[in-house]
């Protein structure tokens, strides 16, 4: 089927099959390797996208939700200012190792920041809840979050 | 970069906050087929016939005949088979290979491959094999590799009438769970066999490859892309799906993508050896220990692949950090149908710390003594001889480790008032111990002999060639620092590439926290050199490792210096329980460790804090359990590591206490965190509940069986 939509604020249009996932599509189909496959089932977040502004597991959305939506990766989020904020605070705080998962929390950091620009760290613990690291012990991830929230006071 | 300790931005930092960071999985996306693994669904059975389905074009399947040279993974005992010949010996051993471009079509294919099977019985524990040693055996004819060795008069003090105390403990089994799961991708170019992959140890694929396909090493080029975790589970695991993706690669001439799903990688994957460890301890009028006798066995399952080495560092970490003038340790790591146990972060470590640390608590407990008196009692002090005999380079510093975390704690207090707190299910634990940083024994000078390579270009540019991996451990950064450091130059001026074995020597693995050790120092007596012909215009230098004249071993008799250098540690942690679920929160955590100089603090504050989550996650909650034959966990949603919302930030302390031969003091980090902190929540869970802990993880469903029956 024909699908069309927003990607990195640009309109796409794809021939795909209806079950395709997301994921799939972006890494295959586009390219857009920035998102990560850690799991296949919705668990680890390393997939993670903004869907409509909201944080989605790009392995679980399949291509015929996708019509009329905006999509945004890590590819054009990381053009934005409030990126620079995020990847300053990271930076700081110490956030990457490994650095598979840190695309889904980057992501993961913005979903939360623009529904609540001063989060506390629990508030931060709760939001990535739904993303696995194996590194860190997360605790320098929330750091780096809080840090990312005082460095870009105002964009949000 | 005033201090070598003082942070700086990782040199691997901007490529993988922006996503640009080039993962195996993210190469070649345009012209790349794909390659999938047919794996066994039996715990154990002769391969009767295979039926493969009618192929479409550009499809194929692959099995163990169309490896042209030999069919055995090599690596100490080389008894694994890349692909399955007349047997399958554990549930989910590779039997064939489907390599093609559409990966639903290699789907469907897949599941249209029939097997007849005829089953033989299994061996399913290591007490299956104990009663039944003929029932399944390693390659070398033996259902055991087995090793004892003593120290001083272990029989005088054993047959004596003296006060004794036994102990059994248990740990299962735990999975790496690297987020980015095996990754290969190979292509032929020239005849020359390229492979791109996840990995820890670019030269043992590199010697996968020889073996498999009989070819020479010039024909072989390994690169490591950056890699989403290791663990241990990238030592020599990789090894597989690189044969196996290389086989599909030189079979169709295409460049060959061979990712394994997160269920295969679980269940196929190897894991942390499972133990039993029994320690009974002799004990004269003064309550002091006069001898120990200690009998350790692993679940090496269906190959015996590592389980020599790990069994070693096991038995040599035995008696933790103290010291036992008189003693026997005895070891087995079996032969089992189960998943191959290999390298795990800790490497045997931690199942030795757990027995021991719990085992010292229960004396005291038993004594009515205080547990950290007593532990401070047997304490090793320098000039006292390890388990193996050998003499301690450095000051040891536990007196100073321990005070230090008692003091930012406030265990000892705690601990003297928690009585009260019982109601509450509220605990404190506390452990102490050591990892032996480098290869064992003279394993590093006379068997690994890892180089190094420093250039100097002419226009002031310095590139480091070694093999050692950037696993997310900061390798890149902080050897890149010591050279700097060294040479006093910007760190800017520094290039560290991901290893490539057309460039870089073979430096030894990335493993057994050796690399700041061992290949940081060899780097730093090249810096040195390159400082004394700075004159010159391009420089190039490239070193051997020499082991230190004072480091002696016997690998016959394990008499000696059973590693290089050693890191200490300590924490504390406090919990409570659900009084209806018996869910163990963790309250809080300390931890105070001895790593010599550190290299980059913040580097080393990333490898405490995530190496205490997957030692709690061990201790608690990873829990992976085989039942008849197949692994009742095979996803993320079963299989539970930790998660932001699980343990509290710990609180950090270091010991300043630089080493002879570290670079600039430093000594190994790796692996230290994960090895100690499963006993200090084990003690923990054992001081809230008044019963003994004697298995980890410590799960609601074990605490519940404590209430009931535990004493």
């Amino acid at each position: 089927m024909e699908i069309n939509f927003t990607l990195n604020g640009k309109r796409v249009s794809i021939s795909t099959e209806p079950t395709r996932r997301l994921l799939d599509i972006l890494r295959d189909d586009l390219g857009l390797t920035g998102t990560k496959e850690g799991c296949g089932e919705g668990e680890c977040g390393s997939c993670a996208v903004l869907l409509d502004g909201r944080l989605v597991n790009s392995c679980m959305v399949p291509a015929f939700a996708m019509e009329d939506k905006e999509v945004l990766t890590i590819e054009g989020f990381r053009e934005h200012q409030r990126f620079k904020a995020i990847s300053k605070g990271f930076e700081k705080a110490g956030s990457v190792q490994c650095g598979f998962c840190t695309p889904g929390f980057v992501m993961a950091a913005e979903a939360l920041l623009r529904q609540n620009p001063h989060p506390t760290e629990r508030e931060i613990s709760e939001a990535i809840e739904g993303n696995l690291c194996r590194c860190t012990g997360y605790n320098m991830i929330v750091e780096g979050i809080l840090t990312a929230s005082r460095e870009g006071d105002g964009l949000w | 970069m005033v201090n070598i300790g003082d942070s700086v931005k990782r040199f691997d930092f901007d490529d993988k906050v922006q996503g640009r960071a080039v993962y195996t999985a993210d190469l070649w996306v345009e012209d790349r087929i794909y390659a999938k693994i047919f794996r066994s669904t039996r715990q154990r059975a002769r391969i009767v016939a295979i039926h493969l389905p009618k192929l479409p074009e550009g499809y194929e399947i692959l099995d163990y005949h169309h490896i042209p040279g030999t069919n055995r993974v090599p690596i100490v005992y080389d008894d694994q088979p890349f692909l399955a010949e007349d047997t399958v010996n554990y549930y989910g051993e590779p039997i064939l290979v489907v390599v093609g471009k559409d990966r639903d079509v290699l789907r469907r294919i897949m599941s249209e491959i029939m097997v007849d099977y005829e089953d033989i019985a299994p061996i399913s524990s290591i007490e299956e094999s104990i009663l039944n040693p003929q029932g399944y055996k390693f390659a070398d004819g033996s259902n055991k590799i087995e090793y004892t060795f003593t120290k001083g008069n272990p029989d005088i003090h054993m047959e004596g009438g003296e006060k004794s105390f036994v102990d059994s403990f248990n740990t299962g089994y735990q999975e790496h769970a690297y987020l980015e799961t095996q990754s290969i991708t190979c292509r032929v170019e020239d005849g020359n066999i390229i492979v791109h992959g996840s990995m820890q140890c670019p030269y043992y694929v590199v010697e996968g490859m020889k073996k498999a396909f009989d070819l020479d090493e010039s024909r072989v080029r390994v690169i490591q892309q950056p890699t989403g975790g290791g663990f241990g589970g990238k030592e020599d695991y990789p090894s597989i799906p690189a044969v196996l993706c290389a086989l599909a690669a030189i079979r169709t001439g295409k460049p060959v993508q061979l990712v394994y799903d997160r269920k295969e990688d679980i269940i196929a994957s190897t894991k942390r050896h499972p133990s039993d460890i029994s320690i009974k301890s002799y004990l004269d009028e003064s309550n002091k220990i006069t001898a120990m006798d200690i009998d350790i066995k692993l679940d090496g399952g269906a190959y015996a692949g590592l389980s020599s080495v790990v069994l070693q560092r096991t038995m040599f970490s035995s008696t933790g950090v103290y010291n036992i003038e008189n003693l026997r340790v005895k070891g087995g790591a079996y032969a089992t149908n189960n998943v191959v146990s290999s390298a795990f972060r800790g490497f045997g470590g931690p199942q030795s710390a757990f027995a021991i640390e719990m085992h010292m608590e229960n004396i005291a407990l038993a004594l009515g003594l205080d547990p950290l008196e007593f532990k401070k009692k047997h304490f090793l002090r320098d000039g006292d001889l390890s388990c193996t005999q050998g003499k301690f380079l450095n000051g040891i510093k536990l007196d100073e480790i321990s005070a230090s975390i008692n003091e930012t704690s406030g265990y000892s207090l705690k601990r003297r008032s928690s009585e009260k707190d019982k109601e509450l299910l509220k605990g404190i634990g506390f452990s102490i111990f050591a990892h032996g940083c480098g290869f064992t024994g003279a394993g590093e000078s006379e068997v690994l002999k890892p180089k190094v390579r420093l250039v100097k270009y002419s226009d002031g540019t310095l590139e480091i060639f070694v093999s050692s991996s950037e696993i997310g451990q900061g390798t890149q950064t902080t050897l890149g620092k010591i050279v700097a450091h060294e040479l006093g130059v910007p760190l800017e001026r520094i290039v560290h590439k991901y290893p490539d074995s057309k460039f870089c020597p073979d430096s030894g693995p990335t493993v057994a926290s050796r690399t700041i050790l061992i290949v940081g120092g060899m780097l730093q007596q090249c810096a040195i050199e390159m400082k004394a012909r700075w004159d010159e215009e391009e420089i190039e230098i490239i070193r051997t490792y020499k082991s230190p004249k004072e480091l002696s071993w016997d690998n016959e008799k394990f008499i000696g210096n059973a590693y290089p250098e050693y890191s200490w540690g300590a924490n504390v942690v406090e919990v409570h329980m659900d009084p209806a679920t018996y869910q163990v929160e963790v309250d809080k955590i300390w931890t105070v460790f001895d790593i010599g100089t550190p290299i980059d603090l913040k580097i080393v504050q990333g490898q405490i804090e995530g190496g205490l989550a997957q030692g709690l996650g061990y201790g608690l909650m990873e829990e992976f359990r085989i039942r008849d034959g197949v692994p009742m966990q095979n996803s993320l949603t079963t299989y539970v590591i930790p998660s932001s919302k699980d343990f509290p930030q710990p609180e950090i302390r270091l010991i300043e206490n630089p080493r002879k031969y570290g670079p600039f003091g430093g000594s190994g980090l790796g692996e230290l965190p994960t090895v100690g902190v499963a006993p200090a929540i084990a003690s923990a869970v054992q001081n809230a509940l008044g019963k003994k802990v004697s298995r980890i993880p410590v799960t609601p469903e074990y605490i519940k069986e404590l209430i009931d029956n535990g004493n």
